[in-house]
């Protein structure tokens, strides 16, 4: 056998009792040629493509997980951005809730739980039919279950879309008031730099540089990182470093084969491996286990983000070398409510809200999926978007804000989403900000490093 | 004109688990009915633990690879052992550059 048996059982223990999974395969649909000024055959055409290759998706996916034992967490899909598919029909509110169902329809048919692209790229200037689908947005996602959006506000290239910011803080308000517990904003993501080939929610699009469709791999390993750091407690960080490059270059390269042999049996081009480690509630697959693994005491205390910098520059060296596709967010996700660790450390005070911002400044995605007070003023909502997305636009960088003002809770207080999604302890915020600042509106210019010509 | 033989198909096989008598027997039956063909074992005990790795070749397998996976699980539950079966695609691909 040219495969020995420690290498046999290491890949076995990945996902028997490491949580080693692909986490999502994703699918982009090109909805493009569907477009129309008649609202029924555009909804017609789009619930037809999007169920039938969905089902197609999941029977495949189905049949590889078999062939290779493993397993495939989540199947997705990924469309052209709403706002694109929007322009030719009415600017009316209808409308735009039209299409987030019949998205939400064709994704239930299909059996996939999360459809994403209800979005727009607005960090210059929003066209009428983006505005429309802004002003939309509250009713769409509260009245739908698997529809996720996101919204470009911001870019290193042309600055960030200010007035769009100052909205948002009054959208995302409104959408968390429509449920108890404010669970419409984790389907909410907005951006600064967003690839256009990111497999995870509720981030995923399908962006205009793509081909009809395209198969995106989003692999996850979290637990499997944190073993091989606990096999080495005191190796020094150099060392350190290159243990957690080889096993990110394994798991990456399961997820390229998995990906390739997807899309080759469905017929379409494959897109990319997004090499994030990706966190779920599950003992053990936590990144901010991972951080303390490394010597942390806590995630959130000092040290924090040298190990986190130190962590995700290995998983980038370790996947770049194991696949020539790698692409999509690419980091490590540090969502609070998904991940257990990041759970302990705010509950226990080690992590506050000013630690979670630094911390994305090394981290790919950003702040994601914090609850803060129901009563947070939508000015400091738009304020901490506008941080959060000028680290991303001054650095070169994709980050991202997923806020959820829980309606009627106080900080200290949980609450629980369910599933996936976690639970969440409420971060206190400031009582006031900036609320003369956001009110001034506008676009902030693109930063200097933006003339690279 | 002769009939092609199909290129193989070779899976590997992993049973972990407490021993007892009839383990490999009993797997060996299984792929032997399936027409499985059988192409290199490996296995020791440590500890009372039975650890064992086994390629085999599925192209001329007679039922498909979920029907497989199937009856090997019912093995697993049967003899309460950890049974795992991949194609060795995935192994190549994680530790061979």
């Amino acid at each position: 056998m040219s495969i020995t048996v420690e290498e046999i059982f290491e890949t076995v223990n990945m996902t028997l009792r490491q949580h080693f999974d692909i986490r999502t395969v994703t699918l982009g649909i090109n909805l493009k040629d569907c477009m129309d000024r008649d609202l029924d055959h555009f909804c017609g055409r789009i619930f037809h493509r999007i169920s039938e290759k969905g089902r197609q998706l999941n029977a495949i996916a189905d049949a590889v997980e078999t062939k290779y034992g493993i397993p495939i967490t989540n199947r997705r899909i990924a469309v052209t951005p709403a706002s694109i598919l929007l322009e030719p029909l009415p600017r009316t509110q209808n409308a735009a809730v039209r299409l987030a169902k019949t998205l939400d329809t064709a994704a239930a048919k299909a059996d996939i739980d999360f459809i994403g692209g209800f979005g727009a790229h607005v960090h210059k200037g929003a066209t009428s039919a983006e505005e429309n689908l802004i002003r939309s947005l509250p009713r769409a996602i509260s009245q739908t279950k698997r529809v996720c959006a996101y919204f470009n506000l911001a870019s290193t290239k042309s600055g960030m879309n200010m007035t769009a910011i100052e909205q948002f803080g009054h959208v995302i308000k409104d959408l968390a008031k429509r449920s108890k517990t404010g669970i419409g904003c984790a389907k909410v993501a907005v951006f600064a730099n967003v690839p256009e080939d990111n497999p995870f929610m509720a981030g995923a699009h399908h962006g205009v540089g793509e081909p009809d469709y395209s198969l995106n791999i989003g692999i996850s390993g979290p637990g499997v990182v944190k073993t091989v750091i606990e096999q080495n407690p005191t190796c020094d960080l150099t060392e350190l470093s290159e243990v957690i490059k080889r096993t990110v270059f394994k798991i990456t390269r399961a997820g390229e084969l998995i990906g390739r042999e997807v899309a080759a049996q469905m017929g379409i081009p494959f897109g990319i491996v997004d090499i994030s480690l990706a966190a779920t509630p599950a003992a053990g697959d936590s990144v901010a286990e991972i951080i303390e693994a490394m010597g942390v005491s806590r995630m959130g205390r000092p040290g924090s983000t040298a190990a986190l910098a130190m962590l995700i520059d290995a998983v980038k060296k370790g996947g770049s070398m194991a696949s020539g596709n790698v692409g999509g967010l690419s980091g490590t996700f540090i969502p609070v409510s998904e991940d257990a660790g990041m759970i302990r450390a705010v509950k226990e005070g080690a992590l506050s809200l000013d630690k979670l911002e630094a911390l994305t400044s090394v981290c790919s995605v950003g702040m994601d999926m914090f609850a803060v007070p129901g009563n947070t003023p939508a000015d400091i909502i738009s304020a901490i978007i506008a941080d959060e997305l000028a680290i991303g636009v001054a650095n070169n960088k994709t980050t991202s804000v997923r806020i959820i003002p829980v309606p009627g809770k106080r900080a200290g207080q949980i609450v629980h989403f369910g599933g996936l999604l976690g639970s969440a302890p409420i971060m206190p915020v400031p009582k006031i900000a900036s609320p003369k600042f956001i009110a001034r509106k506008g676009r902030m210019p693109a930063p200097v490093q933006a003339l690279r010509n | 004109m002769a009939k092609r033989k199909k290129a193989s198909q070779v899976c590997i096989l992993t049973v972990t688990g407490k021993d007892k008598v009839g383990i490999i027997a009993r797997i060996a039956n299984t792929m032997a009915k399936a027409n499985i063909n059988i192409i290199d074992v490996s296995q020791k005990i440590m500890d009372e633990y039975f650890v064992m790795s086994l390629a085999c070749d599925i192209a001329e397998a007679i039922i498909d690879l979920p029907n497989i996976q199937k009856q090997l699980q019912k093995i697993a539950k049967d003899m309460d052992l950890n049974i795992t079966f991949q194609h060795e695609n995935i192994f190549k691909m994680m530790h061979r550059v």
